[in-house]
């Protein structure tokens, strides 16, 4: 393991964390919240000058492998968030630290569950802060310092492939570097975008900025105690529309930019995910019309249908209606799609519409072997032939996702709640969501759990947002270890 | 840049790691997903999986916006019919691996035929490679500058050269012709040296003269000049085969000794090159070396296809004689063989052929105000000489050197006027139509402007 090259990138970390703390600590100045920005200031004269100092030992070329990658993605992840958590605590509008670390992982992760039962009372700087860690988190950190720094080699692809989810990333463009600024680019784009139509849809400013970083990175922090019922129905209408954009694949956009529609739109993972969403909104629909929603009518719900559903499966985690106290078909389907989750290359979580897809084709493939045992029958995703190392990969990736899940199961369980709640608080965090069900659903909060507990969920969140092998590496003692 | 390269073997690998160092957009195209995914791994490039002479394909890797295709597929016709497409696609520059012998008469014709920009032929280039060092048998390298006005030479000092310990500045005294010292590795070190260095035993220095000159330098040094006589080839390949077309041509002719271990392969070639010895028998079989004279021969060449064998041979043959030796060697890194058998010279296609490319990709985009004529990578790619023609740039021509503020770890090592060489003092100027030799550890330097401060 070569630590100067951790170092340095988790320099570079703590550079991007200084930077981006600017814009709440001015918000906080602005506001005249003077509890809070003293504290931001003085974050900002602490780590500015650290990550310079980590950042001018350049390391040596070439002794940058891919456990390099996945050490210095994980304990950046780890370090953003312990950083992150420091104004909450500071500040003392959130007094336990274990709480703070939970709110900011569940930020950077994009998850969006909170410990808070009131959430106004964080004051707007604060608040801004934990919504723009969805921002942050959405694309990647470590992307975003692959699309400023130069660097030469081909190894530094390992840390976008870490950070990135997805069963096998790709680049869009030849370079690393192009290629991260060319993400960032089409997310900034979408944000834009989606925060003026936010406004003019009638949010107020700061909501819709706040709004749109938690939409854009999947997360699902609110701003207000009412979670996103009090805004009007356009607004929540493109809310919903967003929530689905951005748990699209990015190559869509990509392919869109370069104006090859036919390619973009021949995207079977897409297809997949829209079929999916289709099914899944009528069925509920008709559910919850038939049983919940009956005074109300169709449309109204249709709209929240449409509305929950985007939100679980893009692993936003938004909620308009407690979804809770649908009935058990449809709650049991929205615990589904928390599984399902987005797109390979988007900002959401889960497990992935094309890990789903290969490991469905998978299971054909078998059973198609048991009728014709010598048939050569190879695997294809997006019209091409899938390698094995590839379709191994997610295989173990589900192997390895169940037991930890299992594990963390186990562990909050000792806490005595019921079934329901607890595998409700594993999956809504291990997948990115927010909320759950039962003691955690929409209307309700985290902060039940024990401290114990929360740090075991902070680490599904970090573990579920870097795909799991970043985090699970840093427990393997072989990674530490000088002689291999 | 953006660039597409088809074909992802050991000389489309070590075009795309030299290219891509130098900042350009590469995209490999190949047919072989395991070699795609080894390639992508250690460099920044983007890999697609494919036939490259396919228009989709090619498509797919962004013709419309490419600027340089380079194919370097197994087969020449595939070559050349991914050239063709490329330049149907788009107005692009597009160089081709072309090496059957059989198309070496007709090669104008051909690149004429179908818009091939540049032919690099690895085998050939190899072949004019081991007869220069042939003919200057001291040297590691050879190197020619201003159109064979100027080579550069590399050599090892010898233990006894009068030379030893001299400083440069005091060089000009001992000697009465100019010879400038452009490069010195000294313990794998590169230096570009001032005054004040001292030339040391077993340095390896770069020098630049003219040739006439380079022979009496080596003289002073005690180093040994002739040019070899006779020499043994062992390996009958392609690169074996314009070895035998050259030395036909040439007018020092060397008399060659080729071992070959197919029966079918020493016939024909024992019915092409009349003036070549052939033996069907194996090389590294040192019983036959014996009987054949190896110690009596001025030079022994091993350029079989396994780098392992040319290795072994040569360690076994400075053994046996103390003739020059040249060994080729293909996969491995041409520094790492080189401390293995120092006292051999390395010649390595990929090497060769990816410095011919990153030549031409330079030249491509080197500015008007100065022309990039030729490239070399010297101590192992360590450093790099190059040559330049000045055009009428006013922020550098008629400017004395002693005003003009150049980078640090910059040599301007001669500049070429008509047939003039002039080692550059401080009240020398560069002139409109001058070539200049520069020396350089800096990267990317691609027109003149690039080395001023």
């Amino acid at each position: 393991m070569n630590f100067r090259i951790i170092a340095y990138f988790m320099g570079w970390i703590l550079e991007v964390e200084a930077a981006s703390m600017v814009i709440p600590m001015i918000l906080s100045i602005a506001l005249g919240e003077s509890d809070v920005w003293p504290w931001f200031l003085l974050l900002i004269l602490i780590i500015a000058p650290l990550g310079f100092f980590l950042t001018r030992k350049r390391f040596r070329k070439g002794n940058f492998y891919v456990r390099e990658g996945y050490a210095a993605t994980g304990l950046g992840w780890l370090l953003l968030s312990a950083v992150g958590a420091l104004p909450f605590f500071l500040s003392r509008r959130m007094p336990d630290y274990i709480d703070c670390l939970f709110e900011t992982a569940s930020g950077f992760t994009t998850t969006g569950s909170s410990v808070l039962s009131d959430i106004e009372a964080l004051g707007k700087g604060l608040l801004f802060w934990r919504s723009f860690t969805h921002w942050l988190g959405g694309m990647g950190v470590l992307v975003l310092i692959l699309a400023i720094l130069p660097m030469s080699g081909g190894y530094h692809m390992q840390l976008m492939k870490a950070e990135s989810p997805g069963p096998s990333v790709s680049k869009l463009v030849p370079r690393v570097m192009d290629t991260a600024k060319t993400l960032y680019l089409i997310y900034i784009v979408l944000t834009v975008t989606m925060i003026l139509l936010y406004w003019i849809s009638g949010m107020p400013l700061y909501d819709a900025v706040c709004i749109g970083f938690g939409t854009a990175g999947t997360g699902g922090f609110g701003v207000r105690n009412s979670g996103m019922a009090d805004y009007s129905r356009a607004s929540q209408i493109l809310i919903t529309i967003f929530m689905y954009l951005f748990g699209v694949n990015f190559n869509f956009y990509y392919l869109l930019s370069r104006r090859k529609f036919k390619d973009a739109f021949k995207m079977e993972e897409v297809r997949v995910y829209v079929g999916i969403i289709l099914v899944n909104i009528i069925i509920v629909t008709l559910v919850t019309w038939r049983f919940s929603y009956r005074d109300e009518g169709l449309l109204y719900s249709l709209h929240h249908s449409a509305f929950t559903i985007g939100s679980l499966m893009s692993t936003t985690g938004f909620a308009t209606v407690d979804f809770d106290a649908w009935p058990e078909i449809a709650r049991l389907m929205m615990i589904l799609l928390m599984f399902t989750g987005a797109c390979a290359g988007s900002t959401g979580g889960g497990l992935k519409v094309s890990r789903l897809l290969l490991l469905f084709k998978e299971a054909r493939k078998e059973l198609h072997m048991l009728i014709h045992p010598q048939s050569v029958r190879p695997i294809k995703l997006e019209g091409k032939v899938v390698e094995h190392s590839v379709m191994r990969s997610a295989s173990n990736y589900i192997i390895i996702y169940i037991m930890i899940f299992v594990a963390a199961f186990l562990i909050i369980s000792i806490d005595g709640y019921d079934f329901t709640t607890n595998f409700s608080a594993v999956a809504a965090t291990f997948n990115n969501i927010g909320p759950g069900l039962g003691k955690v659903g929409p209307t309700l909060n985290y902060s039940i759990y024990s401290p114990a507990s929360k740090l075991v969920l902070t680490f599904c969140m970090l573990a579920g947002r870097l795909e799991l092998l970043p985090m699970v590496m840093l427990l393997y003692p072989k990674t530490w270890t000088k002689h291999y | 840049m953006n660039i597409i390269i088809i074909g992802c073997g050991k000389i489309g690998l070590a075009l795309a790691e030299q290219l891509n160092n130098e900042g350009h957009r590469i995209t490999l195209i190949d047919k072989n997903e395991t070699l795609l995914q080894a390639a992508c791994s250690k460099l920044d490039v983007m890999g697609l999986s494919g036939n490259g002479a396919v228009f989709s394909v090619l498509s797919e890797a962004g013709i419309e916006k490419c600027d340089v295709l380079i194919a370097v597929t197994g087969s020449d016709e595939v070559n050349m019919l991914c050239c063709l497409l490329g330049k149907r696609a788009r107005d692009l520059h597009t160089i081709a691996r072309i090496r059957n012998p059989e198309y070496e008469d007709e090669i104008r014709y051909l690149q004429d035929q179908i818009g091939i920009s540049m032919v690099i032929n690895p085998e050939r280039m190899v072949a004019h490679e081991i007869l220069h060092l042939l003919r200057f048998p001291s040297a590691t390298e050879v190197e020619t500058f201003g159109k064979g006005l100027v080579d550069m030479i590399h050599i090892r000092m010898p233990e006894n050269s009068p030379l030893c310990g001299v400083k440069l500045r005091d060089l000009g005294r001992t000697i009465a012709f100019p010879v400038l010292i452009s490069v010195i590795e000294r313990n794998s070190e590169v230096i570009i040296p001032s005054g004040n260095t001292e030339l040391r035993a077993n340095d390896e220095i770069s020098f630049i003269s003219r040739p006439s000159d380079a022979v009496r330098f080596c003289k002073l040094c005690k180093l040994e000049y002739n040019a070899s006589r006779s020499a043994f080839i062992v390996g009958g390949g392609r690169i074996a085969y314009y070895i035998g077309r050259y030395n036909k041509n040439s007018r020092t002719k060397c008399q060659f000794k080729l071992i070959e271990t197919n029966q079918e392969r020493a016939q024909t070639y024992a019915e092409t090159f009349d003036d070549i010895t052939v033996i069907h028998a194996d090389g590294s079989n040192k019983q036959l070396l014996i009987e054949e004279g190896i110690e009596n021969t001025d030079a022994f060449v091993a350029i079989t296809g396994y780098d392992e064998v040319n290795v072994m041979m040569s360690l076994m043959v400075d053994k046996l004689t103390d003739a020059r030796i040249v060994t080729k060697v293909n996969r491995l890194d041409p520094s790492d063989v080189e401390s293995v058998i120092p006292m051999s010279s390395i010649v390595s296609p990929k090497t060769v052929t990816a410095d011919e490319v990153v030549r031409y990709v330079r030249a491509l985009e080197s500015s008007k105000d100065s022309e990039f004529e030729s490239l070399y990578s010297i101590a192992g790619g360590k450093a790099e000489a190059m040559e330049f023609t000045v055009n009428n740039d006013p922020s550098i021509v008629n400017i004395p050197f002693s005003t003009l503020s150049l980078k640090p770890n910059v040599l301007v090592a001669a500049i070429i006027r008509g047939q003039e060489i002039i080692s550059p003092g401080g009240s020398d100027c560069m002139k409109p139509g001058d070539s200049v030799v520069i020396i350089t550890t800096l990267r990317g330097v691609n027109d003149l402007q690039d080395i001023m401060k």
